[in-house]
């Protein structure tokens, strides 16, 4: 069994929001000076859910994959810590700016040049622009079937089981492999890597790909999907705090309040 | 030459669902052409007659489609998107457009925008305005391509005013290449008012402290006729099922009023509710996002001040 999970490297969400800067002109959204990016949420769980996999027994291989600045390395040796065998680093010139279907092309033909790859794990969305497509497009790419919103996987022979979360329900979803799975958060919260696992991952093998490594032209990377323009929402409601001495007070200022709005 | 906006209807036992009438009137006031729609699944035929305000209802009735997959709803709607060749085509940001989205758009050869707020044309091309970053940022997308694929999240577009339901034209399609199979579903059951539907939101959040915390949750909904609602803190604490998560990742409601309680206000929360008509906010630290996004707001622990409101709404209600 030989699992991938593309783990993308994004800006930290984790905030406060009054940081959280664009710039207009670049179209680019501009890091707190000092704060460093992180694996995206949801792809630290995806390696959570192929670590699980591996400890239910079996031979499994597990590659963690990312395309990105070389900084990206960072966040394949984070999955190398939790316990990923062996990493990809996508990275070229020709990859900068990729819309989600130049990144799908350049990380499907990754997965095929590997060659024996029977799950690809990917998070529910992007922690930067809350996309959702990656996963699947990466599935139309190789021809595969895709499951999303995955809160649990389980491999069972040449199947796989998968139990999505929607909004109003739960659905089992049984597909055949190989296939693709999207990650979502009630998988469960991804392990922490102790000192000595991060020490190993050091020493574990991370290849490093361009576009030519992967038989990919610059011409199959046009962007689908122009940005046109990118900024901040101005919110620009006053809040009225109740006053009173006693939460009691305050509460019955609040009550009166919402009733002259008449809203209770 | 593809001209036209087309969009997928959802129907629920029968009835055309919300988010089908706010396609219908986002693709009406696109001003792009002829606005059809395309209805999917099995047994759905009949409900081609209550799609209003379109010229053409395409319809996709087989047995196969049953249960949503992915394989099975891409394959119909990509036949039916190549057979009307339109310039747009909207699909709602629900369960079924944000998985179908992607692999509709790459069939036809072309991109998706995921959970689209604002549409317009300009120049006769498609732009749209999505929430980016946790809903801190708004981007604006265009299509070089043909047809744009968007899909549109709930409530963002007013629903079109009715008029009379289009000419039905059945297609075939080969469904032989599904490869998944919808072994179990379980809907989660809630009673009273559905959350994205309720005029009175109150919601909870991990400053509750525990699940015990929702109990006068629960009693301030019950008294104005609302919903329960969480953050995703909450849902991930296993404190409240997930099918009350509002956000990003959960629901997205707009009520006319929307009282959250210990919620601190990230950008990822307000997403599922900056559509609220009027924010109220109960939180102990006086700098917590959420206050910028209220209208009203009262900084206290929620033990003393939660318990209080409750007596004075009840007391103001009693007034009349
Ligand atoms: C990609 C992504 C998607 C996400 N999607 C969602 C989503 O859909 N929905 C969502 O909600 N979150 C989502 N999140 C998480 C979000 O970023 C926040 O972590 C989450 O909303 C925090 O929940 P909270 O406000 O309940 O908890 P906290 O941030 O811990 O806030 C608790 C608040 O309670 C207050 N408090 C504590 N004790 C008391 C007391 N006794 N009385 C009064 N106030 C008190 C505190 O001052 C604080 O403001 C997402 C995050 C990411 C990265
Ligand atoms: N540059 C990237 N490198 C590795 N994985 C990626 C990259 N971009 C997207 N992905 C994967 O695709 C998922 C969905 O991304 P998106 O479609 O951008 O929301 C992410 O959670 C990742 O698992």
């Amino acid at each position: 069994m030989h699992i991938v999970v593309c783990v993308k490297q994004v800006p930290d969400w984790d905030i406060p929001p009054a940081s959280f800067k664009v710039d207009e002109g670049a179209k680019k959204v501009v890091p707190p000076p000092g704060v460093a990016p992180v694996p995206s949420q949801f792809d630290a769980i995806a390696v959570e859910a192929a670590m699980r996999i591996k400890d239910a027994g079996g031979e499994t291989k597990v590659t963690i994959m990312s395309l990105g600045a070389a900084t990206a390395r960072d966040v394949i040796k984070h999955g190398l810590a939790m316990g990923g065998d062996e990493g990809v680093l996508l990275v070229d010139d020709a990859f900068n700016d990729l819309d989600s279907t130049g990144t799908a092309t350049v990380l499907s033909a990754a997965i095929k040049k590997l060659g024996d790859v029977d799950l690809v794990l990917t998070g529910r969305q992007a922690v930067d622009w809350d996309l959702g497509v990656t996963g699947t497009l990466i599935a139309e790419m190789l021809g595969t079937p895709v499951v999303t919103f995955a809160k649990s996987v389980t491999v069972a022979g040449a199947s796989v089981t998968v139990e999505r979360v929607l909004p109003d329900s739960y659905e089992t979803v049984e597909s055949s492999l190989p296939a693709v799975v999207t990650v979502s958060n009630e998988l469960g919260e991804p392990r922490y890597p102790k000192l000595q696992q991060i020490m190993a991952a050091a020493k574990k093998q991370v290849n490093i790909w361009g576009a030519g490594d992967v038989g990919v032209d610059a011409g199959a990377l046009a962007p689908r999907l122009t940005l046109e323009k990118l900024f901040v929402p101005l919110v620009d409601t006053k809040v009225e705090i109740m006053e009173g001495d006693t939460p009691e007070d305050q509460a019955m200022a609040l009550a009166r309040r919402l009733q002259e709005a008449k809203l209770i | 030459m593809a001209n036209g906006v087309l969009i997928l209807a959802e129907v629920a036992d029968g009835e055309v669902v919300a988010i089908t009438n706010e396609l219908i009137g986002a693709a009406q006031r696109l001003n792009a052409g002829p606005v059809s729609a395309m209805l999917i699944g099995s047994g759905v035929e009949a409900a081609a007659a209550k799609i209003t305000g379109v010229e053409k209802t395409y319809v996709v009735d087989n047995a196969a489609l049953a249960q949503y997959t992915t394989d099975g709803f891409s394959l119909a709607t990509a036949a039916v998107a190549r057979k009307a060749d339109p310039a747009v085509v909207l699909l709602g940001q629900t369960n079924i457009g944000r998985d179908l989205g992607p692999a509709l758009a790459y069939k036809l050869g072309t991109a998706v925008a995921m959970d689209t707020i604002a549409l317009e044309m300009q120049g006769g091309k498609l732009h749209t305005t999505r929430p980016a970053y946790g809903g801190a940022a708004r981007a604006v997308n265009s299509f070089a391509g043909t047809p744009a694929v968007a899909t549109v999240r709930p409530k963002s577009q007013d629903a079109a005013a009715g008029g009379s339901a289009g000419a039905v034209e059945k297609v075939d399609v080969d469904l032989s290449g599904i490869r998944t199979k919808v072994i179990d579903r379980k809907v989660a059951t809630s009673e009273g008012v559905r959350l994205e539907d309720a005029e009175v939101v109150v919601s909870g959040g991990r400053g509750l402290g525990g699940p015990e915390g929702f109990e006068g949750i629960t009693e301030l909904a019950h008294l104005l006729g609302g919903a329960v609602g969480a953050s995703r803190a909450v849902a991930d604490l296993g404190w409240r099922p997930v099918s009350e998560q509002v956000g990003l990742t959960g629901k997205v409601v707009s009520p006319t009023l929307y009282i959250a309680v210990a919620i601190s206000g990230a950008s990822q929360h307000m997403a599922g509710c900056s559509g609220s008509k009027n924010i109220v906010a109960i939180n102990k630290d006086a700098d917590a996002n959420i206050f910028k996004a209220s209208r009203f707001g009262i900084v206290g622990d929620y033990k003393t001040v939660l318990p209080a409101f409750i007596a004075a709404v009840k007391k103001v209600k009693a007034e009349g």
